[in-house]
């Protein structure tokens, strides 16, 4: 199968300034488990368009750095 | 990837609604005994109610109303096919469940006087029961899931359950972080895995904007099927009025009590009723075609305080992002109606009744398998009775198992379903889950959304047949890839189970359900019965009768029409 990288707008925006790198409860708490830390930068970053605009990531984060949008397709 | 081995007594199958009240009575019933939950997500946010919920909406209070009186509302609302007795549990045994949630620290609305303040949606009786402070219901859960020291395992899925001997003996999963192989050996299990919800493909064309968490798949409704269980009403969609390309509750029940309402596109009302039927939504199909679409739901004529209040319930709880939907758009409820759209299909006996056939006892028909929640098959059941089946589930299931042992796991069958999940990983450069699924639910939009044609779900039929082979095209890189890979077979059983079953019944019944173009009546004489199916002998779905059980509270359907038409 011959396979491209598309780029799309992803509903969760991560204010790196505010995410700490020791914190996991986004990550933890995403019912369908599409966030990540970046090895890099230890830092939380959406991975996977695939999200149902629930809120938990947000709710839980200790820091406010997680703001999510209603992914485009709906907005 | 490594296999991982455990064993309990109970393993419960999704700690959502049903599982985690499940696992908590399991253990009140047996405190020496081990329980297990295994969970896709993580058990403090997921499923349905991961950030609370609005309402109660299946409330039987004492005082209010009977489980009678409730059981004859589920009969008429459901035309008539229902099994009464399992009806008749939720409404005895949700009190009592409403009781227990209060004590541990979940809050519903109280009058004055401190007496619950319930609502009408449904057609006669009160049953709903606002809870605006609901929105750390699962964070509740999850605590006394600890405290009654019930074991967790999250991030696991389950694929198959093992059967041995004619009876349930564990199941596999797959770990979705680390990609191992979780066996897990067990006397009972009972699942617990919400809707089939990424049946069809929303209007907005995003696979997960779905009404239900995305999260539920349709696994236990595949998982049942494949352990040789009776599925039942699956030809019963679920298909939901909601918020136009938001796809969450608009949400009529819990704005109606403040005098909002359901209207067209001149502002008139063309139903009386907002409580969610398969009539109801034939109106809603019928109005959106009529040239006085598209329907909304008004509430501009309210004043300012009471659309002040409507709004800290419906953007807090729930589905908490509904205000910032409307604030993109610049749509306020004082100025503007909120447009509705009918969902995608889905399977769902929370809302409707397609599910995993279960008695009043949450028995499916293969020994040692139970099933509670939105995919078994007690009609309408929504969040309270989730909680009551979770509770019947797991209090008969500790009798059963009671003098049972182990069963070491089949060799054979092991091998097969590790081949089966690991598939798209031996070809990473494979089509990607996406794009597979995405096509999978746009051919059930193309031919199963209702009305439904003959011509139309044979082709469906046979497409969806076809699809086992499209499957063993998907690539997958990582574990998550992996359980994305493994709902889109979840999703095509689903696919072929709802158009099998809605070619079998050969009449219209349930409103817009199963609303059949070729045979437009209702046919009592050769349909009041169940349809059930289950994978027969030589590995085919076969589709039978099932007669309704007798009623154990009189209803005269002939006189007792379910019509909320506004003529
Ligand atoms: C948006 C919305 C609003 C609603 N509003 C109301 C309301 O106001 N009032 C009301 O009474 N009812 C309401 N309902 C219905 C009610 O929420 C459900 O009927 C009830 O919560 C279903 O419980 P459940 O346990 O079957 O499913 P869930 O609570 O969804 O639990 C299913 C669990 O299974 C897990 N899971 C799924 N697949 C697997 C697998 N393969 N392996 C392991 N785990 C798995 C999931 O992660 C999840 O935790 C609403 C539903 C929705 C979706
Ligand atoms: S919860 Fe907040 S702080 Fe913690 S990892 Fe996520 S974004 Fe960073
Ligand atoms: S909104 Fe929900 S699905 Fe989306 S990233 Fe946050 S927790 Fe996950």
């Amino acid at each position: 199968m011959a396979l491209t990288t598309q780029r799309v707008d992803v509903p969760v925006i991560v204010d790196e300034s505010k995410c700490l790198e020791k914190c996991n409860a986004c990550i933890e708490v995403c019912p369908l488990d599409v966030l990540v830390k970046n090895p890099e930068t230890g830092k939380a970053y959406m991975k996977y368009d695939e999200c149902w605009f629930c809120l938990p990531c947000e709710k839980e984060c200790p820091t406010g750095a997680i703001t999510v949008q209603i992914p485009f397709l709906l907005r | 990837m490594n296999i991982q081995y455990l064993k309990t007594d109970f393993l419960v199958v999704g700690g959502g609604t049903a599982g985690t009240m499940a696992g908590i009575k399991a253990k009140q019933a047996s405190p020496e005994s081990d329980v297990l939950i295994l969970e896709k997500a993580n058990i403090r946010r997921s499923g349905a109610i991961a950030m609370g919920m609005d309402g109660v909406n299946t409330a039987v209070i004492p005082g209010n109303s009977t489980p009678e009186q409730y059981v004859r509302e589920i009969t008429i609302a459901n035309d008539g096919i229902v099994n009464q007795k399992a009806v008749y549990e939720t409404g005895r045994l949700g009190f009592s469940v409403i009781q227990e949630l209060e004590s541990w620290g979940v809050k519903f609305q109280k009058d004055h006087e401190g007496n619950y303040d319930l609502k009408q949606v449904h057609r006669v009786g009160k049953y709903v029961l606002p809870m605006p402070e609901g929105k750390d219901l699962k964070k509740i859960l999850a605590r006394q899931v600890k405290r009654h020291k019930v074991n967790v395992t999250n991030r696991v899925m389950a694929t198959r359950v093992m059967v041995q001997n004619g009876r349930v003996t564990g199941a596999v999963g797959l770990d979705v972080r680390n990609g191992n192989m979780v066996v897990i050996q067990a006397k009972a299990v009972v699942l617990c895995t919400g809707a089939c919800g990424r049946l069809g493909l929303p209007a907005s064309g995003y696979l997960y904007g779905t009404y239900e968490n995305p999260t539920n798949a349709g696994d236990g409704y595949s998982m049942a099927y494949h352990a040789g269980a009776e599925l039942t009403n699956i030809e019963c969609f679920q298909i939901n009025p909601l918020i136009k390309d938001y796809n969450g509750p608009a949400c009529a029940y819990v704005a109606s009590p403040f005098g909002a309402y359901t209207a067209n596109a001149e502002g008139h009302r063309f139903i009386n009723c907002d409580y969610w039927s398969g009539q109801m939504m034939l109106e809603v199909y019928k109005e959106l075609h009529s040239g006085k679409g598209p329907v909304h739901l008004k509430m501009y004529h309210l004043d300012d305080d009471t659309i002040s209040e409507i709004e800290t319930i419906l953007w807090d709880n729930e589905r908490p992002s509904r205000g910032r939907f409307h604030e993109g758009r610049g749509e306020n409820y004082r100025t503007h109606g909120v447009e509705m759209n009918i969902s995608e299909i889905g399977l769902c006996s929370g809302h409707s009744a397609s599910g995993v056939w279960v008695n009043e006892r949450a028995e499916t028909t293969v020994p040692g398998l139970y099933a509670a929640g939105d995919m078994a098959s007690v009609p309408h059941n929504y969040m309270i009775g989730a909680f009551v089946y979770g509770r019947i589930a797991g209090e008969n299931a500790m009798d059963y198992l009671r003098d049972l042992e182990h069963v070491e796991p089949d060799a054979d069958f092991l091998a097969a379903e590790q081949a089966r999940i690991y598939a798209p990983l031996n070809q990473p450069d494979g089509v990607p889950h996406t794009q597979v699924e995405y096509k999978l639910r746009r051919l059930v939009n193309d031919y199963l959304q209702p009305p439904k044609s003959p011509n139309n779900m044979d082709i469906g039929l046979q497409k969806f047949v076809a699809y086992e082979e499209t499957l063993g095209l998907m690539g997958a890189r990582d574990p998550h890839e992996l359980m994305r890979c493994m709902e889109v077979h979840f999703i095509r059983d689903c696919a072929e189970m709802a158009a099998r079953a809605s070619l079998f019944r050969k009449e219209t019944r349930w409103g817009l359900y199963h609303y059949r173009l070729d045979y437009p009546e209702k046919n009592n004489e050769e349909w009041f019965c169940h349809v059930n199916l289950k994978k027969g002998d030589a590995g085919h779905m076969e589709l039978f009768k099932r007669p309704v059980e007798p009623y154990i509270v009189d209803v005269d359907l002939v006189e007792e029409v379910y019509d909320v038409a506004v003529r």
